[in-house]
């Protein structure tokens, strides 16, 4: 018995681990940062959001952006039907099984912002939600730089602010140290609706990373069950066979 | 039809199957009538659980190849193919990434056992060295396999690692890459080994391993011999049980709750934090960008550490291999009188903790930024502590005070 209380301590402190880990995976940080990162405040799951970001995504990043390892049909998932991805997220010739690719060459690409713009299909997992979030939110004049723009958590981006209508103009302020951004010309949005517009991005990019999250902790929950069943059937058995084991 | 005859007919079936080949008799020896300690405790679970994830990557192995493209174009899509659009693609692969984490979880406190209960100590050398082997096996199988996603990291890992071969001899790193840098054909190669050539030496080598320790029998953790006391009559050892059913049944216990962790991982927590999946390894390779830090994966990272603590490339490179290969020595380094710490005296239990604790910083050491202050000197000092355990060993294992262990084993 004494033995099988350390296995369920080690289970337990195993599965704490796993837990604090989980918490942790969103945060991969890897470009140096000005400010600190901003938490995103997405809802994973929430179909409406998914689907207003999945909106944003077709208007404003895949003119250069590709999701080349996201079929088109799959945005079923988030609860839109092929009529409706037609209708509104398909603009050339694809048909609802292909992959989101882009017209632009990688050529022209490098030409022109310096880097060809990488495929976003699993960025939400290099970057992480929150630094998605504030790299979105990040974009400051800057004159010394070719686009005019630079961006707090990618410094010296290639990437122009594509969403400069919508949000308007930021400066950076302050001394070295105590910096902050100021919004100086207001865009298209309030803030508040700009905070949403990128936060429902950020969400359909973290669900484009890894579209069968769903389904694998919907999973995960009977396999977790089925094991802890398991744990007692075979400790039960055990225990039987064991009796005259002394 | 009665049962009586069914089972004179399951009889005849055997018999004629034994006239042919030893069925009933290698059941016997290996499992209903292998007689295994009675007292064996937590650590002894780690031996089952190894085959039971060398089974999991065999067979998740099968069907991530059936989709996989060895091919320097199209290996990371073909990755995310299968995470997407292969039916429960992604349940095989992250089965496949956990266990190669797990293996290592589980080999580590496999060895850790070893060392804790004299498992090496004659008359198992030979089990030891085929456990070594396996273990070199497994590095050899996990590096090339963490190549295969042809992400930033798989690509700089083994670039950083192959280089390691330039300091010692740049013609036998060509040799290895099959070109100046990691390429295709270095990827194609890598493949060959993972899913064919390591994994046939890999399981041959577990069935050394496995008729070795039957040979010997098994230790425990009173480090006693069961053999030297056995029944007058039916010549089995006095403290010894059946492996089958008292081990499969209580094996069965230790595999329900291993899955159970196996299964936290892969559903909840595939990236484990970063030290299963690494976040820069979902960027697609690319020869042009090197990543600002460039770390293995855990499993690697006390004998990196180690590697790095040493300012000198070639000896760093030497002191890496020699951390490794120390272990093969253990039979005839340790001097002391009993194999199980239980009886050692506080020489030996000093430098086991010790030894540990060195080897857990060092693991963490390997995870962290070269530059910052404190991981070269740490890593040193470790370092240190690592070799001394084995070069010391036959000095302190000889003055060590130990106590007189038991003559039967204990419960």
């Amino acid at each position: 018995m004494k033995q099988h209380s350390r296995l369920i301590k080690l289970l337990v402190s195993f599965a704490a681990l796993t837990a604090l880990s989980a918490g942790l995976a969103g945060q991969p940080v890897l470009a140096h940062e000005e400010l600190a990162l901003e938490h995103a405040p997405i809802v994973e799951g929430d179909k409406a959001s998914l689907q207003r970001g999945a909106r944003a995504f077709a208007n404003y990043c895949q003119n250069c952006h590709s999701a080349q390892y996201l079929r088109y049909s799959r945005l079923t998932d988030i609860g839109l039907s092929e009529e409706e991805i037609k209708a509104n997220l398909m603009f050339s010739s694809e048909k609802i099984g292909d992959t989101m690719t882009v017209a632009l060459e990688k050529a022209d690409a490098k030409a022109w912002f310096g880097n060809p713009p990488p495929d976003l299909s699993v960025e939400a997992r290099v970057r992480g939600p929150d630094w998605l979030y504030s790299y979105l939110r990040g974009f400051y004049k800057d004159s010394s730089r070719p686009t005019g723009w630079n961006n707090t958590v990618y410094h010296n981006v290639g990437m122009p602010h594509v969403l400069y209508e919508l949000q308007g103009v930021q400066e950076m302020v302050g001394e070295e140290g105590a910096k902050s951004l100021k919004l100086v010309h207001s865009g298209k949005l309030s803030e508040a609706e700009y905070s949403q517009f990128t936060a429902d991005l950020v969400n359909y990019l973290v669900w484009m990373a890894e579209p069968a999250k769903a389904t694998r902790i919907q999973i995960g929950v009977l396999a977790i069950f089925f094991c802890v069943l398991a744990f007692f059937v075979t400790l039960a058995l055990k225990k039987e066979f064991w009796k005259d084991i002394h | 039809m009665s049962t009586e005859t069914e089972n004179t007919k399951l009889a005849q079936v055997t018999q004629w199957i034994d006239a042919r080949f030893p069925m009933s008799s290698l059941w016997r020896d290996h499992i209903s009538e292998y007689y295994a300690p009675k007292n064996f405790n937590f650590w002894y679970y780690f031996g089952s659980l190894a085959m039971l994830v060398l089974v999991i990557q065999l067979v998740t192995g099968i069907f991530l190849t059936m989709n996989y493209k060895p091919d320097a174009r199209y290996a990371f899509a073909s990755v995310e193919y299968i995470m997407r659009d292969v039916n429960y693609g992604w349940l095989i692969r992250y089965m496949h990434s956990t266990g190669a984490s797990m293996f290592f979880v589980v080999v580590y406190l496999h060895m850790c056992r070893g060392l804790m209960y004299g498992s090496y100590r004659k008359p198992r050398e030979l089990v030891w060295i085929v456990g070594m082997a396996i273990y070199l096996c497994l590095m050899g199988e996990a590096f090339m396999g963490y190549l295969l996603p042809w992400g930033q990291m798989s690509y700089w890992g083994a670039q950083v690692i192959i280089s390691l071969f330039d300091a010692i001899s740049p013609p036998l790193a060509l040799w290895i890459r099959g070109d100046f840098v990691v390429s295709d054909a270095t990827l194609n190669r890598f493949f060959a080994f993972h899913v064919i050539a390591l994994p046939l030496v890999l399981v041959g080598l577990v069935l050394v391993h496995i008729i070795a320790l039957h040979e010997v029998g098994s230790n425990n953790p009173d480090g006693v011999e069961i053999k030297k006391h056995k029944d007058p009559v039916t010549h089995k050892p006095l403290d010894g049980i059946n492996f089958h059913p008292y081990y499969t049944l209580k094996d069965l216990v230790g595999v329900s709750v291993f899955l159970g962790i196996f299964s936290a991982v892969v559903f909840f927590a595939p990236e484990m934090g970063g030290y299963f999946l690494e976040a820069n390894n979902f960027i697609p390779a690319d020869p042009m960008k090197t990543p600002p830090h460039i770390a293995p994966v855990w499993y690697f990272t006390p004998f990196y550490a180690i590697l790095r603590a040493i300012p000198q490339k070639q000896l760093g490179v030497i002191a890496m291999g020699a951390a490794v290969m120390i272990f093969l020595a253990l039979p005839w380094l340790d001097r002391g009188l009993v194999k199980s710490i239980r009886y050692r005296g506080n020489l030996y239990k000093t430098a086991f903790g010790l030894f540990i604790t060195a080897f857990l910083i060092l693991g963490y050491m390997g995870t962290q930024d070269p530059n910052l202050w404190y991981v070269n000197p740490t890593s040193q000092i470790c370092t240190v502590i690592y070799f001394s355990f084995f070069l010391l060993m036959p000095i302190y294992t000889r003055l060590d005070k130990s106590r007189q262990a038991p003559d039967r084993v204990t419960s």
